[in-house]
């Protein structure tokens, strides 16, 4: 801005802005050029360590071994099974997990966020529920769900609810307080309240969460296959493991690290579209 | 106070206290007694954090006495009531509405079907000097265009009462100029009682018909002094008016004793 001001050519500026972009550009070249020198240095790294004979193939695996191993599992299929059943089953226990934990943690701590006492009494029990290793709770859903993937979903359901539920609880509580007392003086309800200024201030908190909570409805649905399943990626590793082969639980890993990419991916597009309001904050400013 | 007089504000005897976090009593108001007429501009100064707000609050209806009585156009005030509008110090306008949303809701919280409501909502922008600005959101305006954006959202619910809590005092200069212009005209169409909160006492006189003193905390009014400058008033002309400075003056000695009691209380 102060540049613009002094007074200048016209053609001076012009170049300057251009020499400008040139340089953003240039930067934005570097930084993908050297992340994926750090990315060859490690996966080379490993590679020439197994050939040299300085790390244990057997333990550590070799990353020559995993890339043949997922074109094995993707032309001959998995020792438990085709490999996309495998992912489709994980997928599937894994969202319905997410799907169902959200809506109830976005509802319960919408409906006791906004009520005083309510909020006052269950705030510590929130405290409490979120600082217990939950995953434990898989062993129950095995014993008590079956090995099917009911009980895979349960657990990624409890893994999601506490953490959107915490937040969503959260949010309602800090909702701007000029905000509430506008709308209540431009004649809004209760139920107009909460749905024209408590959820939508709720929802940048909200859909933060859900960004973390879709790795925990995978981790609920990994680690229920792990307990006992009949498929999916989770068993699929656990089989990896058992017969010692340390390539197939790394191959099993980047599959899992693919889906949730791809998942975060799209979540990132939903919360651009709900919260086109927001400023935009540009990372080189 | 003769019983006759009608009033569109009145607060008789109001105590207000808080509870400190260190379990202290705080009286932000004692003894507070303060009436304004239908269609008066009112204006109150006092030091910071004398309990100007708190006032406000009450008459809103959005927080209760302890003691004493307040009461909109002679009946008790209770809850928010919808003849009540109140321009905030702090952005209050939604910032996930555009402007248009932002300015439609309060119509729309009460009733209004949703095409009246929009057609008197442009009416509204256009009218605060926002037309082409419909579809942007409140981050992407001025400071000083989000404050119309609060004041049509406020006017459009012709209130008969409006509250305004230190409304321009996060603007620029110029700004506060432009928007203390505008508020006036307003004012003179919309014809409601205003009651004006602000530590500006230029402001106070340039814009209202009386002016009250409040002492430090806890409130009481020191004094009311009437404003007679005559209107439609320019306020940027009336700055450098000399009966403009003298009344200014004559308040300011007033203030002043207050600001320095307030000071050495702290």
């Amino acid at each position: 801005m102060a540049e613009t001001s002094i007074p200048t050519p016209a053609g001076t500026t012009s170049v300057r802005m251009e020499t400008l972009v040139e340089r953003q550009r240039r930067r934005a070249r570097l930084v993908l050029a050297l992340r994926l020198a750090v990315l060859v240095f490690m996966v080379g790294g490993w590679e020439l360590g197994v050939r040299m004979g300085w790390i244990d193939p057997f333990f550590f695996g070799q990353p020559s071994g995993i890339v043949d191993k997922l074109i094995d599992w993707s032309q001959n299929g998995t020792s438990i099974g085709p490999l996309w059943l495998q992912i489709w089953v994980t997928i599937y226990e894994a969202g319905a997990g997410f799907l169902i934990g959200a809506v109830m943690g976005i509802f319960c701590g919408i409906a006791l966020g906004r009520n005083q006492l309510l909020s006052d009494v269950f705030s510590i029990y929130i405290k409490v529920a979120n600082s217990i290793p939950r995953v434990v709770l898989g062993s129950i859903f095995i014993v008590a769900l079956g090995l099917g993937a009911a009980s895979k979903i349960a657990l990624a359901v409890v893994m999601v609810f506490f953490v959107v539920f915490a937040n969503a609880f959260q949010g309602v509580r800090e909702a701007d307080k000029n905000l509430i007392a506008n709308a209540r003086i431009l004649g809004a309800s209760d139920w107009q309240m909460t749905r024209a200024v408590v959820i939508p201030s709720a929802l940048s908190w909200i859909l933060a969460s859900l960004h973390v909570s879709f790795g925990f409805a995978l981790v609920g649905a990994i680690v229920g296959e792990f307990l006992g399943a009949r498929e999916g990626m989770g068993l699929l590793i656990a089989t990896a493991q058992g017969s010692f082969d340390s390539n197939g639980v790394f191959a099993a890993m980047i599959v899992i690290a693919v889906v949730a990419l791809i998942a975060e991916w799209l979540l990132t597009m939903i919360e651009d579209r709900l919260l086109t309001w927001r400023p935009e904050t540009s990372a080189n400013e | 106070m003769d019983a006759r007089t009608p009033s569109a504000v009145e607060l008789k005897n109001v105590a207000r206290r808080f509870v400190t976090p260190t379990g202290d009593i705080l009286s932000a108001l004692e003894d507070f007694d303060l009436t304004i007429a239908p269609g008066e501009f009112f204006a109150i100064v006092g030091p910071t954090g004398c309990g100007k707000s708190t006032t406000l609050g009450l008459i809103a209806g959005l927080a209760k006495p302890q003691a004493g009585e307040v009461t909109l156009f002679d009946a008790p005030v209770e809850g928010v009531d919808r003849r009540v509008g109140f321009v905030f110090q702090q952005d209050a306008v939604f910032p996930w509405r555009n402007v248009l949303g932002n300015v439609m809701a309060g119509p729309l919280f009460r009733g209004v079907p949703k095409d009246k409501a929009e057609e008197t909502a442009r009416d509204w922008i256009v009218r605060v000097g926002l037309k082409g600005f419909e579809d942007h959101h409140p981050h992407q305006l001025s400071g000083g265009m989000r404050k119309r954006v609060a004041l049509a959202q406020t006017f459009i619910n012709n209130p008969q009462v409006l509250l305004m809590d230190e409304p321009f005092s996060a603007l620029d200069v110029q700004t506060r100029e432009l928007m203390q212009e505008e508020l006036l005209q307003l004012w003179a169409q919309a014809k409601s009682a205003v009651l004006f909160v602000t530590h500006d006492l230029d402001e106070a006189i340039l814009l209202a018909d009386r002016v009250a003193v409040l002492t430090t905390r806890p409130a009481r009014v020191k004094s009311v002094h009437t404003i007679d400058l005559p209107r439609p008033r320019d306020v940027a002309k009336l700055r450098y008016d000399e009966r403009f400075i003298a009344i200014a003056r004559n308040i300011s000695d007033d203030l002043r004793e207050e600001v320095l009691r307030a000071r050495a209380g702290h």
